[in-house]
This record gives structure tokens, sequence and C-alpha cells, in this order.
């Protein structure tokens, strides 16, 4: 029997293995403690005394038992991918397969040093070679630079080209870059960063950007539009081509946000809508692990216009050889970004998931996702949930609003997102995009069955009901994790934010 | 499915994307491999690759990594969540930001530290954006980058910061001692500076007089950003007492903390700072707080620094840290702990000590520097460095970075390494093949 206050769902197994918050690491610290079979011997080393430290560092003492048990613990306090649906809209939080990491893993690859010649690392940067060529030809663009470390770091690069570019042709007034009022808020933290002033421009009602107000934003100051298309409110930009001609009539060019590629891949490719620099987050399509928040990848991909202007390295064929093309090949290059050749092991691991998918499977992608994203759609608005905008196709991710429970039954977004937690499903993304009130930005990955989808469509319906019959539980949810709502304002005013030993 | 959503085939679902844009086919792609065909193909390139001596460093540097470290990372719960946006849910990634943030600020003896970013050298860009934001009173955005900062660092800084206006004077070092001379900051006396950047150990692998340098850059009013090995500071004075007041922020690559060389990343880039300047870090941080009921728990704090809040008025574009390298990092110092800790560094001085007596010896080479270095070091060699690098990597050997390209000045001058991973017969085994293709070495 299921008793008025049982918190889970539909669920048959625990929500989340661990209750028990975990003291910290330094709290089961006892001096004299340690892995020693991990230490090597004593030796004395030749440091002076003026440059030594006078007081050991204020680290753990454990042994291995109890370090290995205190991060087992820790990641039992966790939800993640291999183990719950987590439909973070605009993440992309696909399964990463297994074999991608172990073989990125492998000794050959792992143990190479950066600076070794490249007589040694022809294995690995042949598969970098291939994955710049697969890159390519997904996106339709004329050349790729895997070197930039995260999203946020491929947007940098993209607009540091846009600026050189405009640069090198003496047109030094272009300093505005304009961006949508729906984009990812690293767009406009980015176009800052270059130096650039940024132009935010609204979106219309049925979620495209407003053409009218594009062209009454677009000047000789034009740098550039950043663009993420599908957008982040789930539709496809249907005036595409007629936004990249005004953009680019007035001596702009154009930015691909590549945050949603996967729900476009193999179908239709950046260069073709006719954009002149893109990234790709290939964190999201292309697999690789989000790690608890990185490490992310942001390769660049640039239409022949900024070929010149890529950051380096980028590894070139000569002669059935390879090797890294650097500032002397590429003396336009925006530069370095990273301080050897960008995030490699992560490059290494979209390298295997693009081999395993092949041609096809990368379409397959597209179509599951999409599938998926729309069903989900289809089932939520049958029982009753508001879409964004109803009207239109779901690409791989759609936005549903709870304005009208939050204003009948003041429950919010927040508080589906939280007891959504209870019945063992990841919240979608929250608050996001910010134009649309109490949203939620739910994106499925085609890694997910329609079983799981139904369970989660049940899991909100149930909500939906309980915030009718008993809106308290949903405002204090969730009732189930290892802990309860936490006190952000607390947080940032008491700031607590390293541990220090107790003044002896 | 396609019934539920009254469409009539996939193809359907894409009726959006004009016609005339789509493609039916991605020629360029390969076919799909399977699991075992790409197992086999990725075997075969590692091996290729094989597995060399490293006596290399430059930035990155090859450890023994303790083998819960990586079982622990890539554990599902941890290799395969996201950043902590629902907090309740992610207790754990939380709680090892928090543990990682106090172990940084720890070795650094800093007040604070973010969650990471992405490497040490963007870390230190970042690190000088963040100096031009915390310094009030500077107006001139002018850092001093001594030449003795890794030079693939100083190229990372002038691409990040330019679209800024930063004026990056690169300071001369002195040539006999491969250190900065605290002298030679006196020229900037009476001049508005905004930050000097000491690296320690330098790229030479030498020690720098931090606190000579740290106190005359104070005087002239200067922040001071400490770019540091955070193993070193086992045995290294840490930043936050250089000089009489400290360092004012702290970074570098915690790569030497667990994570793999893995041909370049990815590794961890950390930044640590006085309290006063926390509202000026990049980066996630991850703050420890109470929940309703009291009990404690982690949240991720001081948002309203992040892209996602201020859009285009944040303290930097940076959306991710580096969470699962950060990971590995924490659980190696867990069980490292200070005793490990400096034990690893003090044999990486000894290995290199015991390799650069050895070179040391071999007729045509000649020890560049002398005074105090950790796990570097610079040797001039009586011919051209990277034939030399070659003919060591067809042995299997990578005996170290080729200067000439960065310091010209120095000759054939190489920059090599030794960390507690290698032994005496692999010293061995480099002092004599290095001596065979010198040409003199005594008969084997």
């Amino acid at each position: 029997m299921r008793s008025a206050d049982c918190s889970a769902g539909p669920r048959q197994h625990e929500v989340m293995p661990l209750k028990k918050p975990e003291p910290l690491i330094f709290e089961l610290s006892r001096g004299g403690r340690g892995a020693t079979a991990q230490y090597p011997a004593a030796e004395e080393a030749e440091i002076p005394e003026a440059f030594r430290r006078r007081k050991a560092p204020p680290l753990p003492e454990v042994s291995e038992l109890q370090a290995v048990r205190h991060y087992t613990r820790l990641s039992q306090l966790n939800f993640g991918i291999d183990t719950h649906f987590y439909p973070l809209g605009s993440c992309t939080m696909k399964y990463n397969p297994r074999v991608c990491n172990s073989l990125a893993m492998l000794p050959g690859f792992l143990d190479r040093h950066p600076l070794a010649p490249a007589s040694t690392g022809q294995g690995v940067m042949a598969c970098l070679f291939e994955l710049q060529e697969m890159l390519l030809h997904v996106t339709g663009m004329a050349g790729v630079s895997l070197t930039p470390m995260a999203g946020a770091q491929g947007e940098f690069a993209g607009v540091a080209m846009i600026r050189a570019y405009h640069r090198a042709r003496g047109d030094t007034a272009r300093n505005e870059i304009i961006v949508p009022d729906a984009a990812h808020g690293t767009n406009p933290a980015t176009a800052s960063m270059c130096g650039m002033k940024v132009r935010e421009i609204p979106s219309l009602p049925d979620g495209d950007v407003d053409v009218a107000a594009l062209e009454a934003a677009l000047s000789p100051a034009t740098a550039g539009i950043m663009l993420t298309n599908p957008s982040t409110l789930g539709v496809f930009e249907r005036r595409i081509v007629e936004i990249a001609h005004k953009v680019h009539d007035a001596g702009g060019l154009l930015y691909y946000d590549g945050a949603n590629l996967n729900a476009i891949l193999g179908k239709v490719r950046p260069g073709d809508m006719g954009f002149d620099v893109i990234h790709m987050n290939l964190h999201k399509t292309f697999s690789t692990p989000h790690g608890g928040g990185g490490p992310g990848s942001g390769a660049v991909g640039v239409g022949k216009r900024l070929l010149p202007f890529m950051p380096v390295p980028v590894v070139g064929r000569e002669g059935g050889r390879y090797r890294w093309l650097d500032e002397h090949d590429l003396p336009q290059s925006i530069g370095r970004l990273s301080g050897f050749m960008g995030n490699t092991g992560v490059l290494l691991r979209a390298w295997v998931y693009m081999r395993i998918l092949g041609a096809v499977g990368m379409r397959r992608v597209a179509d599951f996702s999409t599938l998926n994203a729309n069903y989900l759609l289809a089932r939520l608005m049958e029982a009753g949930f508001d879409a964004a905008f109803p009207g239109r196709r779901a690409s791989h991710e759609f936005i549903i609003t709870l304005k009208r429970q939050a204003r009948e039954q003041e429950v919010t977004a927040m508080d589906f997102a939280k007891r959504l937690l209870d019945h063992g499903y990841h919240a979608p993304t929250t608050y996001f995009p910010l134009l649309v009130p109490e949203c939620l930005l739910i994106e499925p990955t085609e890694s997910e069955t329609r079983e799981e989808l139904d369970g989660f469509v049940e899991a909100l319906v149930a909500i939906k009901n309980e915030a009718e019959s008993d809106a308290a539980r949903v405002k204090t949810a969730p009732h189930t994790m290892p802990v309860r709502r936490l006190d952000d304002v607390r947080a940032a005013r008491q700031l607590d934010v390293a541990w220090k030993p107790a003044a002896a | 499915m396609l019934d539920r959503i009254g469409a009539r085939s996939i193809d359907d679902l894409f009726d959006e994307i004009p016609a005339e844009l789509r493609v039916d086919s991605l020629p360029g792609v390969p076919s799909a491999l399977t699991e075992m065909d790409v197992s086999r193909l990725a075997a075969e390139r590692a091996a290729t690759d094989g597995r060399a001596l490293n006596f290399i460093g430059a930035g990155a540097y090859e450890h023994h990594i303790p083998a819960p470290v990586w079982a622990l990372v890539t554990r599902g719960e941890i290799y395969s969540a996201y950043t902590p946006y629902q907090a309740e849910a992610s207790q754990g990634t939380l709680q090892i930001m928090y543990e990682y943030q106090s172990m940084i600020a720890g070795l650094t003896a800093m007040d604070v530290s973010n969650a990471s970013l992405y490497d040490g050298a963007s870390a230190l860009a970042e690190a000088c954006l963040m100096a031009v934001r915390a310094h009030r009173r500077s107006k001139s955005a002018r850092i001093l980058l001594p030449a003795t900062v890794n030079p693939w660092w100083r190229r990372v800084v002038r691409g990040i910061t330019e679209g800024q206006g930063l004026q990056l004077e690169i300071l001369p070092y002195d040539p006999a001692e491969g250190r900065m001379d605290p002298k030679s900051l006196d020229r900037f006396s009476g001049q508005d500076i905004t930050a000097l950047v000491i690296q320690q150990p330098n790229f030479f692998g030498q020690l720098e007089d931090v606190d000579a340098l740290t106190r005359c850059a104070r005087a002239d009013g200067a922040l001071v950003i400490a770019a540091v090995n955070p193993l070193s500071l086992a045995l290294l004075a840490p930043p936050g007492e250089w000089g009489d007041g400290g360092a004012d922020i702290a970074c570098g690559d915690a790569q030497p903390l667990g994570v793999p060389l893995s041909s370049g990343g990815p590794y961890v880039g950390f930044m640590a700072s006085r309290m006063e300047h926390v509202r000026q870090l990049p980066g996630r941080i991850a703050g420890r707080t109470v929940d309703v009921e009291g009990k404690p728990g982690f949240t991720l704090t001081l948002q309203a620094r992040e892209q996602h809040i201020r859009r285009g008025k944040a303290t930097s574009n940076i959306c991710t840290n580096q969470g699962l390298l950060m990971s590995a990092a924490t659980i190696h110092l867990a069980l490292l702990g200070p005793v490990g800790l400096e034990r690893v560094a003090r044999a990486c001085v000894a290995r290199t000590r015991e390799l650069i007596a050895a070179l040391g010896r071999l007729p045509g080479v000649r020890v560049a520097f002398a005074g105090p270095r950790f796990h570097e070091a610079v040797l001039q060699l009586d011919r051209p460095v990277a034939p030399l690098l070659e003919s060591l990597a067809a042995e299997g050997i990578v005996g170290g970075f080729d200067l000439s390209r960065d310091y010209p000045e120095l000759g054939h001058a190489l920059l090599t390494c030794a960390t507690e991973t290698r032994t005496e017969a692999d010293i061995e085994a480099y002092v004599r093949a290095l001596g065979r293709l010198l040409g003199r070495a005594a008969a084997a």
C-alpha cells in the first residue's frame, strides 16, 4: 500500500542509494594515517631553507580504503546519466558509451607527452585528423580546429576570428555583435570578453527571430550575429537563409552556436545555412562525458573566409605523415587558447563515438532525438501541459510553461523540478530561456526508450495532480534526497567555500 | 510514437527546415564500425605511439597516479553527471568541489579557490583579466610577464586577453641565473602597474626569489599573480606566504595531481585568491550551507558573477569547469596526503639532480644555470637539439623540450625533467643514449 506521504513515484528501485550526508574527507583525517603504498621512498631534497614551505599543507590523512569508501559514497549522492533519466534541456545528456573512455585511456595515448616529437604521435594525430575531417563534413565548413577546450572557448574563438577578419580588412569600426534574447548567457559574455558591444534583439511569439528588429539593428558597426539553430526555444529558425543574406549584405558574419547540433545532425548543415563560423560542443552532440561539469570540448569550424584565422594548433597531413600546424603555418591565426592542443582525451572519445555511429548513425541521432522530443511533447500536451510554442514542431528539445500552475496553485517550475527528483528523474533545465515564464526546457535525447519517456510523463502528471490536491507537498520537495532545499542566500552571505583546520 | 505525434514519418518531423537546405546523406563521413572494429583500430594506433621514457616537462608532467583515482572518477555517477544545477541530486559533485577548493586553498595558502578552470594557461589568462577587475585604483591594465613564465602560457594570455586591451610587457631574466633579478623591477617604480606574474618554479625549473619580487611589486602598488606547480607546494613556500603579504591570486595547472599526460589534455586549471577578491573570481564555486531542516549541504554559490545570470557583464564567459579532472585531483590529494605529496616532490627533486649531474658530465653538455631548482633544468648542447630529440625518440626516449625557438639567446638549449617515475636505470639509459648520439661517450 502506498501511504499518503509516500514520496517515491512509480519507480521500484531506490531513487538515491544513499540518504545520509557524508562527512568531509578532512573530518576522517587522523595524523599519521595514509595510503602508504602510494608513497615513494623518503629522500632528501636540496631546496634551500629560504624557499621552503614552513608548515605542511592541510591535506587529509586517510587510509586508501577510507578514501575509496568516501568518494564511492559521494558518488552515490549524485544523479548521473548512467543511473537516472537526465532530460536537461540544451545539455544533450545522452548515453556516453563506455568504449569511448576505455579506448581514449589506452596507454599509448594516455602516457604520451604533448610536446614529444610528432614521430611518436602519428597514431593519436591520425585519430584527430579524422575527427577534423568528419566534423568538417557534418557541418559543411571549410576548416576545423579542435583546440578550444569548451563550448564557451569555441564561442570565444569564433568571435575572435570574426574580429580578426574585419581588422585584417581594415574594417575596424565593426564592434557590435547581435545576439537574440533567447541566447545562452555565454553568447553575450563571450562577445564582451572579445571587446565587442552586445546588441540584443527580440524573438517573435512563434519563437523565430524578429527579422524586422534584426534589420533595424544591422549597421556599419555590425561585426556579426550569434545564432543557435534550432534555437534554445526548441524550434528551427525558418528564415535562416534570409537572415544570412541580410547579415552578409550588411557586412557582418554569422556565428553558429552548436549547442543544438544534435537535432540536425546529418539533416542540414550550418555551412549550407550560410554560417561563417561555428562551434560544436563535443560533450553534447558527440557524447563525451559531462564529468560533473567538464571537461568539455568546443571544436570550431570555419568557412573559407575565416580559414587563415583559425586558432592553432591544427593537425595537418603531408605525404602520409601528420604534424601540428602552428603560428608559422597560419600567421594570421587568432593564436592559442590552451597550453598544448586542447582536450585531446576528449577529442579521442568523440572520435570513437563518431566512428561507431558512421554516416548513417549520425542521421539516426537526429531522427530519434527529434522523435523522442516530439513524442514527449505530444504526450505532455495531451495530459494538459502548456507548450510554449504549441504550433511548432519540437526540435530535439521543447519548452513547457507552468505559468498557469504558478498562478492557480502557486506551484512554480522550480517546485516541479524539485518534486521530479523524488520520482527519480533529474529535472529539466528551469528558467531558461529567460523569456518564457515558469519554463521547463526538456531534452530527452535519442538514448532513451519509450518506456522511460512514458514514466517521465506519468511523474509529471502525478506532480500536476498533487499540486492541485496537496500543493504544500510539491512546494517543499524534494523529500527523498540526502538534503532538502538548500539555503542559497545563506550560502552567498555567510560564505563558506573552503574547510580550514581549527587554529592550533 | 508517430501516431501520438500525428506525423506519418520521422521525416515529417523535420518539415520546418527549408527543403533546399536539407541533405540526405553525409558523404565524407565513413560508415559505422562495430565496437570490436574500432577497438582494434584504436589499439593499433595507440601501439604505434608506443610508451616512451619521458624526460620532458615544460608544463605537463608524468607522475604515478594511484589506481583508485581513475577507478573512482569513471564511476557513472561522477563521469556521467553534469554541473550540479539541482543541488539536492548532486551533493556528491558539490562536496567534491568543496573538498577540492579546500585542498587548493590549503596548498596555496590562499583564502578561497574556485572549482577549477580549463587548464593552467587559460587560468593564467583569466588571472590577468581578474587582476584588472580587482585592482580598482590601477587604470593602466598593464601586466608584467617575465620571460621566465611558460612561453606557451604567455601566448595563451595574449590570445585570450587581446580583445580587452591589456598591455602585456615581457621582462628579461638574469642570463646567468635563469631567473628574475628583483632589482630589474626598479625601473617601474612610481608607474601604474596592474599586476606582476611570477611563476614558481619558473619555466626553466629554477626557483625565483618570490619574496623579493612580491615585495617589489607591492611597493609599486601592483597585484601579484602566482603561477605555481601545485605539487611543488608540498616543499616550496606557498603563494599566500610570499613576501610580506602573500600573492593576491594563485593559479596554475593541477595536471600533476592525478591527471594523465594524455597527449595534451584534458588538464585542470586552478585559481585561488584572497577573500577580498572572491567576487572577481571566474568559474564555478561550491559553498557549504544548510537545508530547510538545518542539515548541512552544498550548493553552487556567488552565481551572480557568472554568465548564465549576468550575461554580457559576467566575470568570464566560462560555463563548465573541469569537473572530472578536478575530481581526480581531489582524490589524488586525499590518497597522498601531506606526507605522500611531499615524498613525491622530494623524489622529483632528487631524480632531477641525479639526471642533471649525469648529463652534465657528458662532453658537449653544459648545465645552463646554477642556483636552486625543482624538477627541471636547462642544458646547453654543442649542436642543434631537435635532431637529437628525434634520434632519442627513435630509441624510445623523449629527452626534453627544445628551447631554441622560444629562447634563441640560450643557443642549443634543452629543458629536461625527471619525476619520481624515473628510475636509476631509466636515467642511465638516457645518459647512455645521449652520450652515444653526441659521439663522445665512454665505451659502453
